[in-house]
């Protein structure tokens, strides 16, 4: 601080400004490449493709702005969507969720509205407006990571909603967390990456990418893994599993008792 | 029938169509059979035994068989118990799995769960053998389950059975304890789970809980040592009181005889059936093996218990769904329908009256369960023997004390299951939480109503059906004009069995030697009034023969060529 005065009148007055911009673009570049490849990939579909974004502007001012607003600011209908990024849009709009049919306890996946490419273009226009996370790229979502890891990650972070074997289970008022069997790769790492509905967001930095990968590993061996024991029944552990023994093994039982007390007439 | 003399003890008659005994033929084998027998019949007077117990009579009904059930499900978890124990490590130390399942490798468990996989995946059969084991524990309990709820409602726990039915109780509550422990040996994230549940209800005991808790674990949660205990308990001491009390209960069975639903010829002096020897023996020996093999057919086709799904216990990871298995459903269920913030501090010690609440309500549903036998005995009076099972119908208030009982058990099971039940059938776990505890109180309130007015109506519609018969739906016209319809008489075989029930009238409050009236004798008076105010009286021997001569003027008239006419 002392050497401030001299050193000013060797400098433009702006230079400091224009210094500590370059820097701060610098270290948040930086950093964005380095933690994140998510970021980089907003900033290359953004710019590659602007009809991309101008078709999404079309299609967002006609289907989702009521609720979410002329400049994605959000209204007490819709939250904001500024930040949200690419990702969010695919997963919302990609599963169907939105746009909303009816209000309840959460959006329901339901046949998406849009085709791939109008969802893109939503997708492009919104993270045009503001940086967020980024879809996922395909050698982000190879099922070929390490399924233990994936495994022990699964129950510590995601089963006491989703249940052990990803079937699912009951939230408050209620809200629930669905059942992951079957759901495209793609979509249970964008859930993860921006937390819809009433998941938490699992960023990079809480679950690496690879991470992320090695989860969607493991669920993917327990889909393509059939369970050794036979017939899963649901996988919802002791309450399908006693259903099962009063309608199916009590019900068998007792057929037989009555069959063999039986007298012939 | 009723010239048959009253005895303790009822005798025993072999159904006539199995009367006849096969000749035996005079081959070498059979001579060597006899000189074998005779042998070991001069060595240990066993003949006896056999006369006995080979000459046992057992009445033929379905319901009869579900005992059976029972036992030979608890054979098969013996015999597929024995051979888990050949691979199951009860320890808890620390071993890194190197097994065939890919996603569990390189995770470091115990060894219990170790083993548990090891069994499941490089154990050949051993994965069958778990979930026959696991299977036959559910179908265990279940046919025990149904088998009392036969003896309760066919009232076969009155005098002289109330022991056994004291005794069938334990077998039901240690057929729980062993489903419970053997349910936690695994030491998977599911059973860790569940202890967690019970040293969280242990804990909220109020004075001893902490203590107790550390005392079951070997200090604190999860500690080291529980499931060597648990091991213990599962293989040693349980199944050696059941296996004790379940040779009693059989041999109650034996000294007290069957029960049998009244019919021609089937009195409460008699037992009328086929003996053990040959054709009940033979009969059951088959059910053994249906029963095994249905169980077996369960075990091939359904996984049960997952535990590599499930992964090792971690006390941090819980999977949303955890239940216990069913028959813990019940406590399970307690603890959810509980108020959440019950309890109440006084000075530093906290009394969480969201975990004894529960103990005390299901402690007391217990044992009243455990003594109904004696209270029923005692509300209406009855110190006579009974032989011959009720229709639930004839005993409408215990059949509503009954249904009430089951309601009750129904919703603490199903808010067991509350979570799974709002996400299939899209509710609130609140709405569905707070539905269950309205319908806890209301039920069985509901259930006991309906129960005793269904009863009774169906008493009605018997004493309707023994006194005028079936409407045929056949409409005659008489001479004079009039037209009715023709009613059938049932035959004197199918009139018994609406018939031979007894009647039970409110007790008469008496006052005792001194001249008073004890509070004990009113209250016993209003209970007894309680328990047969309502009630439909059995047709009397008078009002059949009454309702005889009606029918008799018509069919002695124009009737009677009717009659003739079918």
């Amino acid at each position: 601080m002392a050497r401030k005065p001299a050193k000013a009148n060797r400098r433009h007055p702006l230079a400091t400004v224009v210094l500590i911009a370059i820097g701060l673009a610098f270290t948040g570049g930086g950093y964005a490449l380095f933690t994140s490849t998510a970021t980089a990939q907003t900033d290359t579909a953004s710019s590659t493709s602007q009809s991309s974004v101008d078709e999404g502007k079309k299609l967002f001012a006609a289907n989702c702005q009521t609720c979410h607003g002329m400049a994605l600011e959000g209204t007490p209908a819709g939250p904001s969507l500024l930040g949200v990024g690419a990702a969010s849009v695919d997963f919302q709009v990609g599963t169907g969720r939105m746009p909303l049919a009816t209000d309840g306890p959460q959006a329901m996946q339901k046949p998406p509205q849009f085709t791939e490419e109008q969802t893109q273009a939503l997708a492009d226009y919104v993270a045009s407006l503001s940086p967020g996370p980024a879809i996922p790229t395909a050698d982000q979502l190879t099922a070929n990571g390490n399924a233990t890891n994936g495994g022990e990650l699964f129950r510590i972070n995601c089963a006491m909603c989703h249940n052990v074997a990803g079937a699912g289970g009951a939230l408050t008022e209620g809200k629930f967390a669905p059942d992951l069997t079957g759901v495209d790769s793609k979509y249970i790492y964008e859930a993860m990456l921006t937390g819809p509905q009433n998941m938490p967001v699992f960023n990079d930095h809480n679950i690496t990418p690879e991470d992320k990968r090695d989860i969607i590993t493991y669920l993917k061996y327990l889909q393509n893994n059939p369970s050794p024991g036979g017939f899963e029944l649901g996988n919802l552990g002791p309450v399908a599993e006693g259903l099962f023994i009063w309608i199916f093994g009590i019900g068998a039982v007792v057929a037989l008792t009555v069959w063999l007390t039986a007298k012939s007439n | 029938m009723s010239t048959i003399q009253r005895s303790d003890v009822p005798h025993e008659v072999v159904d006539p169509a199995f009367a006849e005994t096969p000749k035996i033929a005079n081959t070498p084998a059979s001579r060597f059979t006899s000189a074998a027998a005779n042998y070991i019949d001069e060595r240990t007077s066993i003949s006896a035994v056999v006369k006995e117990f080979g000459r046992k009579i057992f009445p033929d009904h379905w319901s009869f068989m579900l005992g059976e059930v029972a036992l030979y499900s608890f054979i098969v978890i013996l015999l597929t118990g024995t051979f888990l124990t050949f691979f199951f490590q009860a320890s808890m130390a620390e071993v890194t799995y190197d097994g065939t399942y890919l996603p569990l490798k390189g995770i470091d468990m115990s060894a219990a769960m170790n083993s548990t996989l090891h069994i499941s995946f490089d154990i050949r059969g051993g994965l069958l053998m778990r979930q026959v084991h696991h299977w036959a524990a559910l179908l265990f309990v279940a046919s025990i389950g149904l088998h009392m709820l036969r003896i309760f409602f066919t009232g076969a726990f009155r005098k002289p059975r109330e022991l056994n039915w004291v005794i069938g109780f334990v077998l039901f509550i240690l057929a729980m304890a062993e489903g419970f422990t053997g349910y936690s040996l695994p030491d998977d994230l599911l059973s860790g789970n569940g202890l967690r549940i019970i040293d969280g209800l242990v804990k909220g005991l109020p004075v001893i809980g902490t203590w107790t808790s550390y005392l079951l674990f070997g200090g604190e949660f999860p500690g080291t040592e529980i499931v060597g205990r648990l091991y213990t308990l599962h293989i040693l001491l349980l199944p050696a009181i059941l296996v004790a009390a379940l040779g009693v209960h059989l041999l109650l069975l034996v000294i007290n005889k069957h029960t049998q639903f009244a019919g021609p010829g089937k009195t409460n002096d008699n037992v009328v059936g086929v003996p053990i020897m040959p054709v009940f023996a033979a009969k059951a020996g088959g059910f053994f093996f249906i029963v095994f093999g249905v169980i077996v057919l369960m075990a091939s086709f359904f996984t049960i218990n997952p535990i590599w799904e499930y992964g090792p216990y971690d006390p941090s990871p819980i999977s949303a769904g955890t239940q216990p298995d069913w028959y813990i459903g019940f406590a399970d269920g307690a603890l959810r329908l509980v108020p959440s913030n019950w309890g109440f501090m006084i000075g530093p010690w906290t009394f969480s009256l969201n975990i004894v609440a529960p103990v005390v309500v299901l402690g007391l549903f217990i044992v009243v369960v455990l003594i109904y036998p004696f209270v029923e005995g005692w509300v209406t009076g009855d110190k006579r023997e009974h032989h011959i099972a009720d229709r639930p119908r004839n005993a409408p208030t215990r059949t509503a004390i009954g249904a009430a009982g089951v309601t009750f058990y129904a919703v603490l099971w199903a808010a067991a299951s509350s979570d799974l039940i709002a996400t299939h059938f899209g509710l609130s776990i609140e709405g569905v939480i707070r539905s269950l505890q309205i319908l806890l109180i209301v039920g069985p309130i509901i259930a006991y109503q309906a129960a005793k007015r269904v009863s009774l109506a169906l008493q009605k519609k018997d004493r309707e059906i023994a006194l005028h018969g079936y409407e045929s739906g056949r409409i005659v016209r008489l001479p004079g004009g009039e037209y009715i319809e023709v009613h059938e008489q049932l035959s004197d075989y199918e009139r018994w069995r609406l018939l031979s029930f007894e009647d039970y009238k409110p007790l008469m409050l008496r006052p005792d030697a001194k001249g008073r009236i004890s509070a004990g004798q009113r209250t016993r008076a209003l209970l007894s009034n309680w328990f047969f105010e309502d009630r439909i009286a059995p047709v009397s021997a008078t009002e059949l023969e009454q309702s005889h001569g009606d029918h008799g003027a018509v069919e002695a008239g124009e009737g009677h060529a009717v009659e003739s006419g079918h």
